[in-house]
């Protein structure tokens, strides 16, 4: 068996695959189907500082090898988080971290201050490009400015490992993953969805309760991968790839690509045991291939 | 309940009519599990290139003596299309048994309507057998458009009475399944119904006035099935939960219907 050991900025992850945040709710819906310690990490439901209903049915539509979201970030709110499922899920041994999101760089701060004080949670991913919420989320993610204000107010109060999720909505995600970088981040994850929209032709309305959402699934798997090149071609810190990632296949070719770590989503939809078939075939590749290590991979394409 | 991650094998594929077949599958790597009428599995659908996700479809028929479990499939798009495409021997992959189902009799006596509609009658197969091991009785209350879409009425009537409405009157009483006499004609203590929503909504309305608890099954679209992904929401008096964990079936107390 390979060395699958990768450090993210001090963050130790006995493999590369994590699961993504919006995907696999608290791990604990997915533990009849895998164990759990067999991850590299777990990223939990996004969590903002209030409680929040998120949008109105339909969220969901699907698409040719992919599907569109626009849930908007339903959660009970941080206080929930640290009462009532922090308990539940601090014994699962493998990185538990929590996605954070808000509506100002005051909310992402307060909400990572209370993480922050959770022993059993080592990072966090912050989330500045949720499509789906009409403040916040995806506005931080889109201008250096805005990602600049909400990582630095989230650095300060924040003391352990910090990623920062990346929207791919943007004209240059490397110039946005270079103003996070600068403003204090750990690592970058991306991509985030892309924005998209279905309609219905028989009632002649968009399927989505509030028109747009966010697309996932194979469909957008070259297009995470490109970014993911470019952005880890341009930066210093590690950078977690995701977008479409189905298999181990997939997962190699991110690393390849230069990043870290890879987190996979949608695909748990179609198999709740995917994550550990990715592991499993990660070791295998570099098995065959004589890596004895899969730190030996990343960014290894020319 | 634990849910489990399966390649059934089919062992039967019967087309009822132009529009609904029935899919019996067995577990080739051991005793089927647990399940309670009322949950669903998620079937994997990878004979068709243009849909992604899984397919919701409630348990219809368990038989843990032949380790069968069938699915009545109602085609729809083309994810339940392809369906069409399982021969005896296919693999069919599903994740099972999910959600939480009717709520059961709490004694023998008791008397329990079950009203379906379309392939909402799906269910309340399962429902029936599982009241008639306990030895209690249901009565079916099952509404089509027409004869022809009246699915499997000998399985219904072996363990219960069957009442049908039709809405061009080719079989039972003409009309819809809340204006059926038996409604006049009995006092139940409880309802269960599986169906088109305007039917639900018309049954969960008769079922407040007469003051009896109803239980409905919602058929919101999902992607995860597992509570994980929030997409199938619906909005109760507790908020927005999910359908798939929280449901499918609800008291209709909870719903804002």
């Amino acid at each position: 068996m390979a060395d699958l050991r990768v450090d993210i900025a001090g963050l130790k992850l006995q493999n590369p695959v994590l699961t993504a945040s919006g995907t696999f709710g608290y791990g604990v819906e997915y533990q009849d189907f895998i164990d759990l310690s067999g991850l590299g990490g777990i990223i939990v439901k996004g969590t903002t500082l209030e409680p929040r209903e998120g949008n109105p049915y339909p969220r969901m539509a699907e698409t040719a090898q992919g599907m569109l979201n626009c849930v908007g970030l339903q959660n009970k709110g941080v206080d929930y988080f640290c009462k009532q499922i922090y308990p539940q899920i601090k014994d699962i041994k493998t990185n538990m971290i929590v996605n954070v999101s808000g509506n100002s760089p005051e909310d992402y701060a307060e909400c990572a201050a209370r993480i922050n004080e959770l022993d059993c949670i080592p990072a966090i991913e912050l989330n500045i490009s949720c499509p789906n919420v009409k403040h916040g989320g995806m506005a931080f993610g889109t201008s250096t400015e805005g990602a600049t204000s909400v990582v630095k107010a989230v650095r300060e109060a924040y003391k352990k490992t910090l990623i920062v999720k990346l929207s791919p909505n943007v004209t240059s995600i490397t110039d946005i993953a270079l103003a996070v970088q600068d403003a204090g981040a750990d690592a970058v994850s991306l991509i985030n969805t892309l924005m998209g929209m279905a309609i219905d032709i028989e009632k002649r309305k968009r399927i989505l309760s509030i028109g747009t959402g966010g697309l996932s699934g194979p469909c957008i798997k070259p297009v995470a991968l490109r970014m993911v090149y470019q952005v880890a071609h341009a930066i210093k810190v590690p950078v977690i790839g995701l977008g479409g990632i189905s298999n181990a296949k997939d997962a190699i070719e991110f690393l390849l690509a230069g990043a870290s770590a890879i987190e996979i989503g949608t695909a748990n939809f179609l198999d709740p045991t995917v994550s550990v078939k990715v592991v499993k075939g990660i070791d295998e590749y570099l098995e065959k291939h004589g890596f004895m290590s899969v730190k030996e991979i990343v960014g290894l394409c020319e | 309940m634990r849910k489990y991650f399966l390649d059934l094998r089919v062992t039967s594929v019967e087309q009822l009519s132009e529009r609904y077949l029935l899919l019996t599958a067995t577990n080739p790597s051991g005793p089927l599990p647990e399940m309670h009428p009322g949950q669903f599995a998620q079937l994997r659908i990878d004979e068709s290139k243009e849909t992604f996700l899984r397919r919701p479809i409630s348990l219809h028929c368990v038989d843990y003596q032949r380790n069968e479990v069938g699915f009545l499939i109602q085609k729809v798009g083309k994810g339940t299309a392809s369906l069409w495409e399982k021969r005896p021997g296919s693999t069919l992959n599903a994740i099972l048994p999910l959600g939480k189902g009717f709520t059961m009799p709490k004694s023998l006596e008791q008397k329990v309507l079950l009203v379906g509609g379309g392939v909402g009658i799906a269910p309340l197969l399962f429902m029936g057998t599982e009241m008639q091991k306990m030895g209690a009785k249901p009565t079916f209350l099952l509404g089509a458009r027409s004869k022809s879409d009246l699915l499997r009425l000998d399985a219904y009537r072996a363990c219960g009475d069957v009442y049908v409405t039709t809405e061009d009157g080719s079989e039972g009483e003409k009309g819809f399944v809340t204006q059926h006499s038996i409604l006049q004609r009995e006092k139940f203590e409880n309802i269960a119904v599986c169906g088109p929503k305007p039917m639900m909504l018309a049954m969960a309305s008769y079922a407040k006035q007469a003051g009896i608890p109803c239980e409905v099954s919602l058929e919101n679209m999902m992607a995860c099935g597992l509570g994980a992904c929030l997409c199938c929401v619906e909005d109760t008096k507790d908020g927005n939960v999910c359908v798939c964990k929280e449901g499918p079936v609800f008291n209709v107390e909870k719903l804002k219907w």
